[in-house]
């Protein structure tokens, strides 16, 4: 790992105010993807700004139908939460699907979204349940925060502080790992809101998206058999040495109708 | 922790800093550089080198240590970040003569073969046992929490037995 100078953060201020002035410098969530990458000496950032120590933006409230989860906030403790499980499983059991217990014990949601790797498992939930990214800044709708590979709406010195997830009518997440890492090769979540139905596919693509026919499908008849007529087009998906765009293609499906059985 | 204005804490990329941490229930500090990992700091500031690094890349699970409490990756994370936390390594969890549960439950069930990965599996093995307290503890459940730790003799059968008969004892 190259070196690079050390900044703790008191505070969400101080690490943006910190994160603006310094131009290769980047944030230190759980680090578990960061941290790797710049072993590897993919990423080279002058600075890192440590948030762990940031008091306030850790821990889960659920109130009014709205599950608000800190940018800090593990994997391990989303999965675990009592609250989370009742409100939305699907999240929960997103969340504890997602590396291994160690890397959960870690890895942070706020890390997760704003990395926005294709093949992580935080996009679809965000996408899929209609979910709202709280920044220091402003407040981002989950359809519109990622943008592509690696890319998102966060602008220079903004840093996601939470995540709001509205309660869904029903949600299920679908997801075949690959055995090796744990990322998604493909995930789905499909969620029955009071905006309609939402379907969003993360692993699949270079970046998350929402399946509209899938979604038309649905609403006239919220049932694994509504999907059989539909397919999804290979084209622009990943392809790599785990699966190619046509396996992914028909992963797509597949998961959606797993998902959609078992809730419908 | 304060003193530092914004910051609770900021040094440059040429310089060592003393960092001050609690390991196995002591205070301890050492030299480090930003980019020391914390198994480094562990195995070479001091000297405790029962956290094996196997892979580096946080695939194996052999420098699996508990930070808080928790089981995580020795060799994902800073030695600057454990300042102010508490760190647990296999030495601080018995002693021969005193063995944890989990230990002499990797003994009795002769849980390893060459031994690398053991330290990581034990402590990552009380992780399992703890989330799961009070909880019928399946193999099935061992088995998928173990995904984070690698035994590269193959040797997992044992190492489940051992799992299910320390978080017994436990």
């Amino acid at each position: 790992m190259y070196n690079f100078t050390y900044h703790r953060a008191g505070s969400v201020d101080a690490a943006a105010a910190k994160l603006a002035e310094s131009g290769d410098a980047k944030l230190l969530a759980g680090g578990m993807t960061l941290l790797p990458t710049m072993k590897q000496r993919l990423a080279q950032p002058s600075d890192l700004i440590d948030l762990n120590e940031i008091a306030g933006l850790n821990g889960i409230t659920v109130a009014g139908g709205t599950v608000t989860i800190g940018a800090m906030t593990r994997h391990a403790d989303v999965a675990a939460s009592a609250e989370v499980k009742q409100a939305i499983p699907a999240l929960a059991k997103l969340a504890g699907l997602i590396g291994d217990p160690a890397v959960r014990n870690r890895g942070t949601i706020g890390g997760s979204i704003a990395n926005n790797d294709p093949a992580a498992d935080y996009p679809a939930a965000v996408v899929g349940l209609g979910a709202t990214v709280v920044t220091n800044k402003r407040e981002i709708a989950g359809d519109d925060f990622f943008t592509g590979m690696f890319e998102t709406a966060l602008d220079d010195g903004e840093i996601v502080t939470a995540v709001r997830f509205p309660v869904p009518q029903k949600a299920a997440y679908f997801k075949f790992p690959n055995p090796a890492s744990r990322y998604a090769v493909v995930g789905v979540m499909v969620a029955k809101t009071a905006g309609g139905i939402r379907v969003a596919v993360t692993g699949a693509g270079p970046c998350v998206f929402r399946q509209p026919d899938m979604e038309r499908a649905l609403s006239g008849n919220f049932s694994a058999d509504a999907l059989s007529g539909i397919s999804q087009k290979a084209d622009g998906l990943n392809e790599d040495i785990h699966a190619s765009a046509e396996y992914r293609a028909s992963l797509v499906v597949v998961g959606a109708k797993r998902a959609v059985a078992e809730i419908a | 922790m304060t003193g530092f204005g914004d910051f609770l804490r900021e040094f440059g990329d040429s310089m060592t800093v003393k960092v001050t941490t609690t390991v196995n229930g002591k205070p301890v500090s050492g030299d480090v550089e930003p980019n020391t990992l914390l198994v480094h700091f562990v195995r070479e500031n001091l000297g405790l080198t029962g956290t094996h690094v196997g892979c580096d890349t946080s695939q194996c699970g052999a420098c699996t240590v508990h930070f808080d409490g928790r089981p995580i990756k020795a060799c994902t994370i800073l030695a600057v970040q454990a300042e102010g936390h508490q760190v647990v390594t296999i030495e601080g969890i018995g002693q021969p003569g005193n063995l944890h549960p989990m230990q002499a439950a990797f003994q009795e069930n002769h849980g390893l073969q060459c031994g690398f990965c053991t330290p990581g599996m034990i402590m990552a093995g009380i992780g399992i046992a703890e989330r799961n307290k009070g909880a019928t503890l399946s193999e099935e459940t061992i088995r998928a929490e173990l995904e984070g730790n690698i035994c590269r003799c193959t040797g997992y059968h044992n190492i489940v037995k051992s799992i299910a008969a320390g978080a017994r004892d436990m």
